[in-house]
């Protein structure tokens, strides 16, 4: 029995006949994982546990009450201006992402994309503008960005070259980063860290915890209202003992974060976003902020503006999948003669739609909700349609909201 | 009857010369919840080695081999109703085909269980 498919995470089984192990880093809550009996795995350079009890419970614990997740690998950086105001790192930051950076007041959040030449997407991530020097962990920096684990030094690399030389990036290895997520996640939060609740979706704040520092943001990447929580490396295992001694809180590993993304029609970089790929194809528009769009300023614009004007010619759309198998990352979508026209890049089983789902990107005239399609996986044929995203509605609690 | 492992975690177990297959309790643990098993047709003809089967977790999908060469006589029907079967019972209910052996001697090769519970205990 072995595993013959790309996936997001390594199959358990590769571990059992394995040899050549690349050289593995691991992260504060390493031994955390392992006393909590969580199945380490090798992902993004890093041992991440990627179960504990089993990624169908933990699923609906999540969509239920509240888990909490280590996301410990991705990349937390701050950029300070040396010389220049939050105003100017704003302005460079634009040149390679597409969203109104300059417009975001203190502690705003933007999800934004780090863009190449060419309008392909080295990253998706998320961006703070943070509050004065002085009412925020993070030292001078005046805006904070969240990237994604397996790209950090890419990212680093790139924004090396583009950045002006008066802007500093400081990836801060010594902070963990733990989100809680989940219908009951900020009460729990709130019971440890007064004032939590008072944030609504995409804002974030200063706390403190046991004398502790925390940057905590009202955002997340699983569909669920919750918050992320930056936190000094050496005070993480206290809190995800002292978060998950609070009875809705539960440690869920990485197949359920990646069940529950996938739920929530968010895409995952290296899977369904990737350099080939333009915003208007990931169907991530929203993301090109219209100061931005208007000024067409941003790598990429003039390719990214036309495709937004004339349509792209494939778009990312989600996908109901007919009977109980799985289709998954790599199946192809194929058209009526059995070309192939299209590719799945995300799929599974989705636990709390209770059959399985899956993200591709097909042809624009076949984009629309309704539309049938097949899909082909190990010569097998899948009968599929094009469906709304998100599988399982979003439930953030945005400002005006309850 | 006898009981048989392989390296790639499938058992047989040998009553006669029809053989009933299906993977160890070791990998059910080690795949977690089962959403999916896609068995064998009747009649299949299956050399030791080939894929017969594929046993699909949430996160992951993966080949079963055939333990021993055969004509497949049934899949196990019940999996495509409940397919945690395996989840619950892997060595048991929770069985993927049975198969006619076309060759004993292949028995040979494999492990029983005292050698597979060895086996298992140094991965």
């Amino acid at each position: 029995m072995s595993d013959t498919l790309p996936d997001t995470l390594p199959d358990p089984l590769d571990d059992l006949n394995e040899g050549d192990e690349p050289a593995i880093l691991q992260l504060p809550l390493d031994a955390w994982h392992r006393a909590r009996g969580g199945r380490m795995v090798p992902f993004a350079g890093y041992e991440m546990p990627v179960q504990y009890d089993g990624i169908m419970a933990e699923h609906l614990w999540t969509r239920e009450s509240a888990g909490l997740f280590d996301v410990s690998h991705m990349g937390q950086v701050g950029f300070t201006g040396d010389g220049i105001d939050a105003a100017g790192v704003a302005k460079a930051l634009e040149a390679v992402l597409p969203g109104d950076i300059a417009g975001l007041a203190p502690t705003k959040i933007r999800y934004s994309l780090l863009l190449n030449d060419e309008g392909g997407i080295l990253d998706d991530l998320m961006a703070t503008r943070l509050p004065e020097e002085g009412a925020h962990p993070f030292g001078e920096a005046s805006h904070y960005v969240v990237v994604n684990g397996a790209t950090k030094y890419d990212d680093l690399s790139y924004l090396l070259d583009v950045l002006p030389d008066d802007i500093t990036m400081n990836l801060m290895e010594d902070q963990a980063l733990l989100a809680v997520q989940g219908p009951k996640a900020v009460a729990a939060v709130a019971r440890l860290i007064p004032g939590v609740d008072a944030l609504v979706f995409m804002t974030a704040g200063a706390f403190e915890w046991n004398g502790h520092p925390l940057w905590i943001s009202r955002s997340g990447y699983t569909g669920e209202d919750g918050v992320e929580i930056s936190i000094p490396a050496e005070a993480a295992a206290d809190f995800a003992d002292a978060i998950c001694a609070e009875p809705e809180v539960k440690p869920i590993g990485l197949g359920a974060r990646d069940s529950l993304r996938l739920e929530a029609g968010l895409p995952l970089y290296g899977h369904d976003l990737d350099p080939e790929t333009t915003p208007v194809m990931a169907d991530l528009g929203f993301a090109l902020s219209k100061r931005r769009r208007e000024a067409a300023d941003f790598a990429g614009a003039q390719r990214i503006l036309a495709e937004r004007e004339d349509g792209p010619a494939v778009k990312r759309v989600g996908l109901s999948v007919a009977g109980r198998q799985p289709v998954r990352e790599g199946a192809s979508v194929v058209d009526a003669d059995g070309a192939v026209i299209g590719r799945v890049t995300s799929g599974g089983f989705a636990p709390s739609v209770g059959a399985p789902i899956a993200m591709a990107y097909v042809p624009a005239a076949l984009a629309a909700a309704g539309t049938p399609v097949r899909l082909v996986q190990r010569g097998k044929i899948h009968e599929a349609a094009v469906v709304p995203m998100p599988f399982v509605p979003h439930r953030y609690v945005r400002a005006g909201g309850k | 009857m006898s009981r048989y492992f392989t390296e790639d975690h499938e058992w047989v177990d040998v009553d006669g010369d029809v053989g009933t297959v299906g993977i160890s309790e070791y990998a059910q643990s080690q795949l977690g919840d089962i959403v999916f098993v896609d068995v064998p047709e009747d009649g299949k003809q299956l050399d030791k080695g080939d894929e017969a089967a594929v046993v699909e977790s949430v996160k992951a999908a993966s080949d079963v081999y055939s333990p021993v060469s055969g004509n497949v006589l049934e899949g196990n029907s019940a999996l495509g109703d409940d397919p945690s079967l395996v989840n619950s019972d892997a060595e048991g209910e929770g069985w993927f085909f049975k198969i006619t052996l076309s060759d004993a001697s292949e028995l040979e090769t494999l492990m029983d269980e005292t050698a597979y519970a060895a086996f298992v205990s140094k991965l």
